[in-house]
Parts: C-alpha cells; structure tokens; sequence
C-alpha cells in the first residue's frame, strides 16, 4: 500500500487549516467571525489551486489502498465545490450583519461539509463514500438550524435530520447487501461481481435499489425529494445557497460515480431506474413549482426539475452522458448561485428579507440591474436560447438520442416547457406588474461582482466556454470508463 | 478577408440595443432609429453586393468554437432567398421603432432596446448557416417578443405573452431532438451540408414532422394559430408589425430551408396533409375573419389565410409554387405590415380598435384613406400590387399539383376581397357616425414617412417583381433539383399538349406557336 499525500493536499490544506483558524478565532473575540470568514475563503481558494495544479491526472491512481481516488473526475467535483462554497461564505457575510445567532461557526461548518464532499467525490470505496456522506450530512443538518431560535430553521434542520438519516440507513443497508454479495466495498471489486452474474441476482438488485434509493434522496430525486422544498424554505437563505448549490454538484458526482464505476456492467438494471427517477422529478420539479409563492421553495422545486435533467445524461450510460452531467452541474451552479444571490440582496419594505415572489413585483423599475441579471438567469434556467442555460439541456439530451433514448429525451423535452411556465412567472412579476414597494439592497460590495461576473457567463458569451469547459468535462468524465 | 458585414448586421442592432438602455427616452428613441436606419443602409449595400447567379452561398463567414461534432460555429452566409428576408427585416424596422416614437412612453429605453435585440436575433436567423446557431437565433426571438407583448401590450397582456412563448417553444422543442438526431446521423451542423444529405426514408418521417411542428406554430397553421389573434391583438402597433412582417416568415423559411431540402420524401408524402391544412385554413380563417369587430384581430386572421396559400406554393413541388410562395412572404411581410401600421394611425388619435367606432374616414383623413385603400388591395391581391403576383403564382403552381386545392384556395382570395373591403367600407366609407372619429386629424408627417417607402414597394413589387424574384431564382432551381426525385401526383392530371398549332385553327396566322401545355 502506498501513501501518497500529495494527491490529497487539497483536503489536508482545509482539515489542517481549519482547526488552526478556529484556535485563533477563539482568542479573538468580536472579530473571530470575519477572521473565520475570509480565513476559510483563502483555504478554499488555496485547495481549488492544490486541486487543479498538484494532480498531474492519470497519475495519482488509486489512492491507500483503493480507498480514495484523485482522478481528474474528483478533480472537477472539487474545484466546483470549494469555489461554490467560497461563494456562500462570502454572500452570508452581509446577510447576517450584526445577528448575535451568527458567528465563526457558519464558516467552519461549511467548510467542514466541503471537505466531507471532496471525499465524496473521490471515493472509491463504498465506506469512505459513507463517512464523507455523513461528514458533509452532519454539518449541513446543524446548518440548517443554525438560527436556532427561529422556528422554521430549527424545524427545517430536524428534518432534514430525519429523513436524512433514514436516507442514510437506506443507504447503509444497500451498501451491506452489495458488500454481503460481492464480498468487497471496493468499486473496482463491484464491478468485477456486477459483471459476472448475468442476470443479476436477487440479492445485488436489492442492494443496488437501496444504494441508488439513499444517493436519489442525497441528490433531491423524485421520489425522495420531500425534503426539499421544506428545508430550503426554513434554513436561512445563504444556507439555502450552499444547499443548492455544493451538496448537489458532491452527490450528483457520487451517484456517477458509483452507477458508472461500481455498477457499470449493470447499467441496464439501473438505468430504469434512473429513468423513471429524471422523469418523475422534471415534471413534478416543474407542475409542484407552479403554485409556490415563496422564491426559496420555488428555487427548490427548479433543482428538482433540474436534477431530473441531470440524471437524463445519467441514464445515457455513456461518456458523452457523464460528460453532459458534469458540464450541466457547473453551469446550474453557476446559474442557482446567480439567482440565490439576487434573493440575498434584496430587502423588502419592512427591511426583512425578501422571501415572497410577490415582493418582487415592478422590480425592474425600482432596480433593473438586480431584475435584468435575475430574468437571465431564470430564462437561463428554464434552458432557453441564446442565454447559456440552453447549452447543457442539449448536451444530456444529444447523450440521451445518442444511447438510442429518444423517447426519454422527447419526454425530457416536453418537460422543459412545462417548466419554463414558472420561470416565466418570476419574470412576469418583476417586469409585466407595477411596483407596489421600494426593495432595498443589502449587499456588500462583492455581491453585484458575482452576480455580474454569473450573469455574463450565462449570458451568450457563455458559448465561448463550450471548448475549454467541454474538454475540461469530457476529460473529467473519461477517468470513469 | 473581406468586410465580415451579415457579422456587423448582427452586431449593430445588438451593440445598439445595449447602449439604449442607458440613455433617456429622447436619446433611446433616435438611437434606435439611427442603428436601425444604418443597420438598413447595411442591408442595402448586401443587395447591390449579392451577385446574382454567383455563388449559392455568399458573404460566408465562419468561426469555430471548438472541436467535435456537437459544436456551434459561428457560420454566416446567405442565399437570395435568406437576402430577400434580411432585406425585410432591416426595411420593416426603422419604420418599427417610427411607429413607437409618440406611441411608447412608458420605458422608452427598454423598449428600444428589446426591439433591437429582436433585429439582430432576426438577421441572425436568415443568415446562420449552422443549425445550432440557427436554433440559438430562432428561440432567442422568444425572449424579447414575450417582453414587448408583456409590458407594453394591451389589457390581456399577459395571457397573451405565454401563450405566445409557450405554444411556439412547444414547437421548437419537438424540432430540436430531430436536429440532435440529424447531427449524429449526419456528423455536421452545417446548413447546407445537411440540404444535401440524403437521410434514410424511414426516419424522415419523423424529422419532417418534428420540424413541422415547429415551423406550423411559427407559420401558424391551422390549427396551432390560436396564439396569433390574441398575440396581435394585445402587442402594441410596432410589436405587431415586426410579428406579422417577420416572425411569420421564419415559419416559411423554415420550410425551404429544412423541410423540403432535407426531407425531400417526407415532404412529397405529407403533402396531402399540409394542403388539407392550408385548405381549412384559407376558408375558415376567411370566414372568422369576416365577423371579427376588431380590427387587428381581423387583419391577424387574414394573416393566416395568407400563410396559407404561402404553404400551399412551397408544398406545390414546382417552380411557380415556389416562387409564388416566397412573393407572398415578402408582400404580406409589407403588406400586413402596413395595415398594422393603419390600425396604429387611428388607435393612437381614438384608443379603440373597434371597427364600429370609425367610419367615413374618407372625409377627414383623405390621405389616410389613399393609403389604406392601396394595402387593401395589395392585401386582396389587385394586378399591380405586390399581393397579386405572389397570390397568382402560388395558385398556378397548386393547380399544376392538384386542381381541387386550387379551387379552395382560390376561394380564399374572393372571401379576402369581403372581408377587406366591407373592412374599409366600415372604416372609410359611408357616414360619419362619431363625432372624435370624425375630428381625428389626417396623417402627419411622421406617419406619411412610415407608410409611403412601404406603399412604394408595395407598388415595385407589384409592376416589376424580377427585382425581388431574381436574386432567389437560382436557389429555386437548387431546391427544384433537390426534390424532384420525390415527384408526388396529386389529383391535377397534368397531359403533355400535343401542340395544337394555333394555325391548324386559323390558317392564316401561320407564326404562332400554340404554347398551351
């Protein structure tokens, strides 16, 4: 067994630079939080740096025996998770402001569940998969109540707490009965076993149906999606933000991972299920989204809706498929980041945030920049052209006719417009209504840089990324097959 | 290489359409009209460059974005008819942004700027030559459309907008999976690589039918034009102008452009299906639009009726159909253009488009009057207007393919004639009933620069349609050649003439040829 710590030096920057920032927070007293804050974005950016240049891909290989990998796969995962994460640090510094509930714990917390997703999307092994899954798990419930004395982030994080664990039971039981029939937890091994029983046996189809029911809660599918909307409602927005965004890009890479790695022979018994489970959330993402009049629920309904899109490349089976995933997950990052932190600047008239779609009536007159970079990004999410949300809807769709799944892409399609009615919505009330209030912003100066900087990257000149990110993708992609 | 200019045509309206949103009204407004007129200018220029029997594809232009097969490019270049159309669309808009100039006051810059944004996704439309980068175009049109309707539109505004975004998203999403298909058959997106790829019998079927859903919504085509009364209806003057003149004729030149080239055999085996089609569309929408009390709902149903004789030509699979197809594009484009622009004249000086509120308008607006007589009858199809010579040969050319859908479609011109002229009688004619309509002033010189150049070409067109006929005559030949394989007989029994000379008749004139066939 080898020990290669180079290959993961962006997880030993983050879990030894935290406990020494904590240490210094604690001496600091009143301005702890601000050190914790921009201490955790450095070690972020200073872990994106270690991830993208210390990894020369293809060479790490297995990691400690098979337990870990730093593929360019795990690579892609990480940069999108650290840089996501650094964003929701920065956007809940303002947010807070002087709350007494706020303090250095929100940065260390996240920072925590980032390194819990940097193991998920590097193991290859199904115990480490569990112990980054409830590492980032852990620190994500405790997030979502972390203003404890409002009720409906307590009751969102006990919740969340529930049901995820019982995910997470569900998980662990499948995971027992692959083990149990396969006799290995590595990925490798599976496979082997998944590739030998032909067809699969009664005990491997149920440990892969409980392994893939514990990853479609983790990744908010249709039918364990109920979670969802409640938690995303109830935890503080720039919690909200994170959840949206990091937790989602980590999972989506795990359940890759494992459909592709450890039961890639078994793509035929999995892919029925992947089906029914993109089919069922695109279209209950978008017809559940129609009557919701909070903004957080309904950006929760439209990352059910676009998961489902996501698992369509998924269910392709192929590299060009993986590779559409991974490219969808950045530009929805992008895109939900963009949309949270409009919601996160703005204040309605009795200087609460703004929560209720209602309040944005007349935006665009009271504040236009704020509107315009909010109707790109819903008319990016809702995939339609020239804005650049359009181009990974296309990408799962052309892996979907490719792998001969024509009807699954005819369906997936229908549901785009479907969905693009609620999208349309939001940007009726800002722009066809009249005002009814005057909206203040509360943002810092950093906020209006990331929503321009997000704006202009869905914006048509996104399509310049096709080549670099296309590539940067499809490589990321082929360190599974 | 040479000036990229179908690059700069795309370029300057959009350019424009940013810089406006930070001027004030005043500014926005001659900004807007100074792009469009240079993006016009621009236009013209293209015409007098384009080399008629030239190359097929000229002013190409292309940029790659990266490797592989599902890749955009940047790929421009037209033919005569994509010129024909850009020409359209540059001419209709400065007179677009005129009719807004005292009509439009609540957010000027904005409403500026959707517009150009409109232009530019518009040229970009008849000029891409990728099939990605057309479908970008193509639905891009969607998001500025569904603003103009939503914000500055009518009491129904909103209704109307998403039914406008979703019915015709609806039907380019259907489009874009058989466009995924055909680029993995295929191996390219390029336009005219894929005019000349032979797809297999079988799937062709189901790509001809996914792009006619598209192009029948955009077109629209009974029954899928519900969108369109209430669209119309509800956008203001400008909005309608530019739906009408333009907009629609993506559906056609969809047509020529996919279909047919493409899916030669799917297009011969649904023939009967599109006639059908055009045939319910011609009389019924005829008829509804004889009843309608509103005038824009009246002139948006004339609409569809004379798209439809634009499917009939384009589905005769013969020279005239054709080329009387496109003519009818390109002059109902003016023509309905013009007459939305009519219906703007009156509503801006009384705020109401119904019909019984105007009458003998003929009085007080006299030149008002001169004018919108002129586009009824272009609208009708009178000899020396543009509507007669496009109407004639797509009539001509529907007979040769089947005499029966030549006699329903022949019954759409008489009910056009009722319906347009009792319009006029009510508008123009007979007593002055209301004592504000009859106070109305005639035409200032605003709206006399906005009319007139469209009447002049309205009257070009019509006299001398070579102008306008020659530069798509080649690309006619092209697509001829392409589709002749998949000949289809309908009921028209065509029998070669056994060239009855005209003397053995008379024996005295003894140098004339009979030519009848």
């Amino acid at each position: 067994m080898t020990y290669n710590f180079a290959a993961i030096l962006p997880e030993l920057i983050l879990v030894f630079g935290e406990p020494v920032l904590m240490l210094t927070a604690s001496t600091m007293g009143a301005r702890a939080t601000r050190l914790t804050t921009w201490g955790t974005v450095a070690l972020l950016l200073a872990a994106t740096l270690a991830a993208l240049f210390t990894t020369e891909p293809g060479t790490a290989g297995p990691l400690f025996g098979g337990l870990m990998s730093a593929d360019p796969f795990a690579v892609y995962g990480k940069v999108l998770i650290y840089l996501s994460g650094a964003v929701a640090i920065i956007a809940a510094d303002r947010w807070f402001g002087d709350d007494v509930l706020h303090g250095p714990e929100y940065p260390v917390l996240i920072l925590l569940a980032t390194v819990g997703m940097s193991v998920m999307v590097s193991a290859t092994n199904l115990v480490t998969l569990y112990v980054g899954l409830e590492l980032n798990s852990l620190a994500a419930y405790i997030l979502a109540s972390y203003r404890r004395t409002d009720a409906r982030s307590a009751e969102a994080g006990l919740k969340y707490f529930v049901l995820g664990g019982l995910a997470s039971g569900i998980l662990l039981y499948g995971i027992s009965l692959v083990y149990g029939f396969t006799a290995t937890t590595d990925f490798s091994g599976i496979a082997v076993a998944f590739g030998r029983d032909e067809p699969l046996g009664i005990g491997l189809l149920f440990g892969l149906v409980f392994t893939m029911a514990g990853l479609a809660f983790k990744i908010s599918a249709v039918p364990f999606h109920m979670w969802t909307p409640d938690v995303y409602e109830g935890a503080p927005t720039p919690v909200t933000t994170f959840f949206a965004s990091a937790p989602k890009i980590a999972a989506v890479l795990l359940a890759a991972r494992v459909c592709f790695e450890a039961m890639g022979p078994a793509v035929d018994a999995w892919r029925q299920i992947v089906v029914f489970a993109a089919l069922a959330s695109i279209f209950l993402g978008a017809i559940a989204a129609y009557g919701q009049t909070n903004i957080k629920r309904l950006l929760a309904y439209s990352s059910i809706n676009n998961i489902g899109f996501v698992l369509i490349g998924l269910a392709a089976g192929t590299p060009a498929g993986a590779s559409a995933m991974l490219f969808y997950m950045a530009i929805y990052t992008v895109m939900t980041l963009g949309a949270f932190l409009v919601v996160l600047s703005l204040k309605n008239a009795q200087g609460e945030p703004l929560e209720a779609i209602a309040d944005l009536k007349g935006l665009s007159q009271t504040r236009p920049g704020m509107a315009a970079a909010l109707a790109i990004f819903m008319f990016s999410l809702a995939g339609i052209p020239p804005l650049f949300g359009f181009w990974p809807k296309l990408l799962v769709f052309n892996a979907a006719v490719e792998a001969g799944l024509v009807a699954l892409a005819v369906a997936g399609i229908v549901g785009t417009v479907v969905g693009a009615f609620y999208y349309l919505k939001v940007i009726k009330i800002m722009y066809f209504d009249e005002r009814e209030q005057e909206l203040a912003t509360s943002c810092g100066p950093l906020e209006p840089i990331f929503i321009a900087i997000f704006a202009l990257i869905v914006s048509p000149l996104g399509y310049l990324l096709i080549g670099p990110l296309g590539d940067w993708s499809a490589t990321a992609a082929g360190a599974l097959f | 290489m040479d000036f990229p200019i179908l690059s700069a045509m795309i370029a300057v309206p959009l350019v424009a359409g940013i810089i406006v949103l930070f001027l004030n009204d005043n500014g926005a407004r001659w900004t807007a009209l100074l792009a469009t007129l240079a993006n016009f200018a621009l236009g013209v220029v293209l015409w007098q460059a384009y080399e008629i029997g030239g190359d097929r594809w000229q002013f190409t232009e292309y940029v790659g974005l990266g490797e592989g097969t599902l890749v955009p490019a940047w790929a421009l270049g037209i033919d005569g008819i994509a010129l024909m159309l850009i020409m359209l669309s540059v001419f209709l808009m400065p007179i677009c942004i005129g009719a807004s100039w005292r009509a439009i006051t609540r957010r000027v810059p904005e409403y500026m700027g959707a517009f150009l944004l409109m232009e530019a996704l518009m040229v970009g439309v008849f000029a891409a030559q990728d099939l990605l980068l057309f479908y970008i175009f193509f639905e891009g049109g969607l998001i500025p459309m569904y603003l103009i309707i939503g914000i500055w539109g009518g009491a129904e505004k909103i209704k109307a907008a998403y039914k406008f975004f979703l019915y015709t998203l609806f039907g380019s999403v259907l489009m874009l999976v058989a466009m995924l298909y055909m680029i993995l058959d295929a191996g390219t997106t390029s336009i005219p690589a894929l005019m000349a790829y032979d797809f297999p019998a079988g799937v062709q079927w189901w790509l001809w039918l996914a792009f006619f859903a598209s192009f029948a919504v955009k077109m629209p085509m009974w029954p899928v034009h519900t969108w369109l009364p209430d669209a119309h209806v509800q956008a203001p003057t400008a909005g309608s102008v530019i739906l009408a003149g333009v907009l629609l004729k993506m559906g056609g030149y969809g047509f020529i452009r996919f279909s047919l080239p493409m899916f030669p055999e799917a297009s011969a085996d649904f023939v009967p299906l599109v006639f059908i089609l055009s045939g319910i569309a011609v009389v019924y929408t005829s008829l509804v639009a004889l009843v309608q009390r509103d005038m824009k709902k009246l002139i948006a149903y004339s609409s569809v009726a004379h798209m439809a004789f634009v499917t009939f030509g384009l589905f005769a699979f013969n020279r005239q159909g054709i080329e009387g197809g496109l003519i009818v594009m390109l002059s109902h484009g003016l023509v309905s253009g013009a007459l939305f622009l009519c219906v703007g004249v009156v509503y801006d000086r009384l705020h109401t488009r119904e019909i019984a509120r105007y009458g003998g308008l003929a009085d007080n607006m006299p030149g008002y009057a001169v004018l919108f007589l002129l586009f009824t009858m272009a609208s009708i199809g009178l000899p020396g207007t543009s509507g007669f010579v496009g109407e004639f040969l797509a009539l001509v050319g529907t007979y040769e393919m089947s005499s029966w859908a030549a006699i329903v479609a022949t019954t759409g011109i008489i009910l056009g004639a009722g319906y347009m002229l009792w319009l006029y009688w009510r508008m123009c004619y007979g007593t002055q009933k209301n004592a504000d309509a009859a106070a109305m002033p005639d035409l200032s010189m605003r709206e006399w620069w906005l009319l007139v150049p469209i009447a002049a070409v309205v009257m070009w067109m019509g006299i001398y349609p070579e102008s306008f006929m020659a530069p798509m005559r080649d690309d006619v030949g092209h697509l001829l050649e392409r589709i002749e394989p998949a000949q289809v007989h309908f009921d028209a029994r065509p029998t070669e003439g056994t060239g009855v000379a005209a003397a053995s008749v008379t024996d005295t004139a003894t140098d004339h040829k009979g030519g009848a066939h």
